[in-house]
């Protein structure tokens, strides 16, 4: 049998030189007149191991990480088709203790098949779900993913089944899905990368929801930052209708189900799920007021699914193996896995997908390992550039939707950014009100001059100019922008601006001020 | 690069705009393309897609300038972006930022004087777990230091 060697083709693995480490393999393999077949797989997530090449071996997939191209010849020499050691060497993939201890659902095969290939796909379990939704009634699946406890995993959390059925009750001559692929939080990558490793999956969950919904059309729209991950999607979109996945009759079946990769144009905006359709529809990717609901009037007015890649690709385990046995896992209302990102000045940074419970503290100090730097923690932020800075005194907080909002935050995409002693956290409020003012759409006032103001207001503690007058006028601020704005974008920067202020108000104090004291 | 002159431009956006009007919402993807086509989108070009999708100059102006994708002028003949968001702000993004502004001698949304590269800001690449990041032309890098920071200097201004 010819060995098999893989080599994440994953961004993140390109970023750190994977396609010069696959170069280097094949030109070995060339010159020493060996027989093995290279895999462009997608990443298991281990990032600071990447790039991580695997041998599979009779005793399983042996892995290598970091792996340099200068070091493919020493690994040759080392005899690492056979598994054989080297300072590089890694062990039993599965057993490398990140992975060991994770419950992979959504992302059960990234990392470990050919992301492209459909033989693969369905070796490890690919399209059982969609199988048997095409037999059930659309009720039923509804009734399924309701019963699963699925929330929407864009952040949310939004009941999935719920807003399935508001699509599936609602008449019309034509409805859609649209997954919203528009990833842009800081320290996200988990749409990324399963769209870039196992992209038949989110094909399917969107199948899926087509048939349980009535909704013939889908949409993904895939943010232009990604440009690995919007290849990869168009070349599994076609794969799928060539295959009968996709088209008039799905896997045989009387639904029929068709979609389509949109690119993004660099508005972060458009992650928001109403100005996101009318970024599809051509237009000006500005919020929509609500009602009325996307699930009633969405896409071009037609009822419409709007759900992250996630929640999507999450669809399809839960109609293979049933609402019970997904909602097994997690806490209280959050039932299920998440796939956690950890990501920033992290020791160990990657996609730990877990039930929910897992606390704060476990994920950044336990799993992640502490600082890149080694310094010490100072602060995370849970959930992107709308999410609150977390001290190490909040770090028995489990992750969990209620949880998290009980200590106002909120658990987003599930990123979480770690920052070391060196951060400042004046410095990251004001970048949180100068990211908004950039990005705002414009709709609403509170958005979009509250950040400007929110950012001279800052300056102006940061220059020493009657702090306590600023503190209380970027307080009042964020009250305005939270309850004032349309939408997330301007609703909720007062967290991280908040929370840094609350909960680190020793940066805030007039700069003259400190160096006095010290 | 030269320019292509008002006719042609016409002409080559017509094409693009006959083979994706047939699109659901088509008027993002045409204005990927006629970007992908001419590095920027040509004035005349606006005025072709206005008219064949019978809206006003106005409105495709108006979703034109509204994305950040979308260029008014060309660019060098790099495009250098790099994160400016958290995750690498945590890993030190702003000081590797300000090093290649000192050696390029711009800003954030500025072109070399030579046109050797246009230097932009973009929040978030999702190489999160790798940071700072960055990307050239295209290509993902990641662990951005000082070194590779002159290095990617040093390949540009080749």
């Amino acid at each position: 049998m010819t060995t098999k060697i893989y080599v994440p083709a994953d961004s993140g693995a390109l970023a750190l030189g994977a396609d010069k480490v696959a170069k280097a393999i094949a030109q070995e393999l060339a010159a020493r007149g060996i027989d093995a077949q290279i895999v462009r797989n997608g990443s298991r997530g281990l990032y600071w191991l990447e790039p991580m090449v695997e041998v599979e071996t009779p005793t399983g997939r042996i892995g290598y990480g970091p792996v340099m191209a200068r070091d493919v010849g020493a690994l040759f020499d080392a005899g690492f088709l056979n598994g054989g050691a080297h300072r590089l060497s890694l062990g039993r993939v599965e057993e490398i203790p990140f992975l060991a201890r994770q419950t992979r659902l959504t992302f059960a095969r990234c990392g470990i098949t050919d992301p492209l290939s459909l033989d693969d796909y369905r070796a490890h379990g690919g399209l059982v779900g969609l199988e048997k939704a095409a037999s059930m009634a659309p009720a039923d699946i509804v009734a399924t993913v309701t019963e699963s406890g699925l929330r929407g995993r864009g952040g949310a959390g939004f009941p999935t089944g719920i807003k399935w059925n508001t699509v599936l009750g609602t008449q019309s001559d034509q409805k859609y899905i649209v997954c919203n692929a528009d990833e842009g939080d800081s320290a996200t990558f988990s749409d990324r990368m399963i769209m870039e490793g196992d992209p038949f999956v989110l094909i399917e969950g969107m199948t899926i929801a087509g048939i349980a919904t009535g909704a013939t059309k889908g949409f993904v729209y895939l943010r232009s930052e990604y440009p690995h991950a919007i290849a990869t999607m168009n070349r599994a979109v076609e794969i799928a209708r060539r295959a009968g996945i996709l088209g008039t009759s799905v896997m045989g079946s009387a639904h029929a189900f068709d979609m389509e990769i949109r690119a993004g144009a660099g508005a972060y905006v458009c992650g928001e799920e109403t100005s996101l359709l009318n970024s599809l529809e051509g237009k000006r990717g500005v919020v929509r007021a609500k009602p009325p609901l996307p699930a009633i009037e969405g896409l071009f007015g037609k009822p419409t699914v709007i759900n992250n890649v996630i929640s999507l690709a999450s669809v399809p385990v839960i109609l293979d193996k049933g609402a019970a046995y997904y909602k097994d896992f997690g806490m209280g209302r959050s039932r299920g896995t998440i796939p956690i990102q950890i990501a920033g000045n992290v020791k160990h940074g990657g996609l730990f997908e877990a039930a929910f419970g897992m606390t704060l503290g476990e994920l950044v100090d336990e799993i992640g390992g502490g600082t890149f730097s080694g310094r010490p923690v100072k602060a995370v932020q849970v959930g992107g550039p709308l999410g609150a800075y977390f001290p190490r005194d909040l770090f028995d907080t489990p992750f969990d939707y209620e949880a998290f909002a009980a200590k106002d935050g909120l658990i987003g995409h599930a990123g979480i950014t770690v920052f070391d002693d060196s951060a400042d956290m004046l410095k990251q409020a004001r970048f949180a009100m100068e990211f908004c003012a950039v990005e705002s759409c414009g709709k609403c006032t509170p958005c979009r001059i509250g950040s400007v103001r929110g950012m001279e207001t800052l300056d102006r503690l940061a220059q020493g100019i009657e702090p306590e007058a600023q503190i209380e006028l970027v307080t009042d601020l964020c009250k305005t922008m939270k309850f004032g704005s349309l939408c997330a974008l301007g609703g909720f920067i007062p967290y991280p601006v908040m929370s840094a202020l609350t909960h680190f108000p020793d940066d805030f104090r007039p700069r003259a001020a400190l160096e006095a004291a010290e | 690069m030269v320019q292509a002159q008002g006719t042609e431009v016409s002409a080559r956006t017509a094409e693009i705009v006959e083979r994706l009007a047939g699109l659901e919402g088509p008027l993002l993807p045409i204005l990927h393309e006629v970007q992908a086509d001419f590095g920027y989108l040509p004035q005349e070009s606006l005025t072709v897609i206005a008219h064949a999708l019978n809206l006003s100059r106005a409105e495709v102006h108006g979703v034109a300038s509204f994305y950040h994708d979308f260029r008014k002028a060309p660019a060098g003949r790099h495009v250098l972006k790099l994160c400016r968001a958290e995750a690498c702000q945590s890993m030190g993004s702003d000081a590797v930022a300000e090093r290649i502004k000192r050696l390029l001698g711009i800003d954030f949304h500025q072109t070399t004087l030579d046109g050797a590269v246009t230097l932009e800001p973009v929040y978030c690449l999702g190489l999160c777990a790798c940071a700072p990041s960055a990307m050239l032309d295209g290509e993902v890098i990641g662990r951005l230091d000082a070194a590779k920071a002159d290095e990617i200097v040093a390949e540009v201004r080749a």
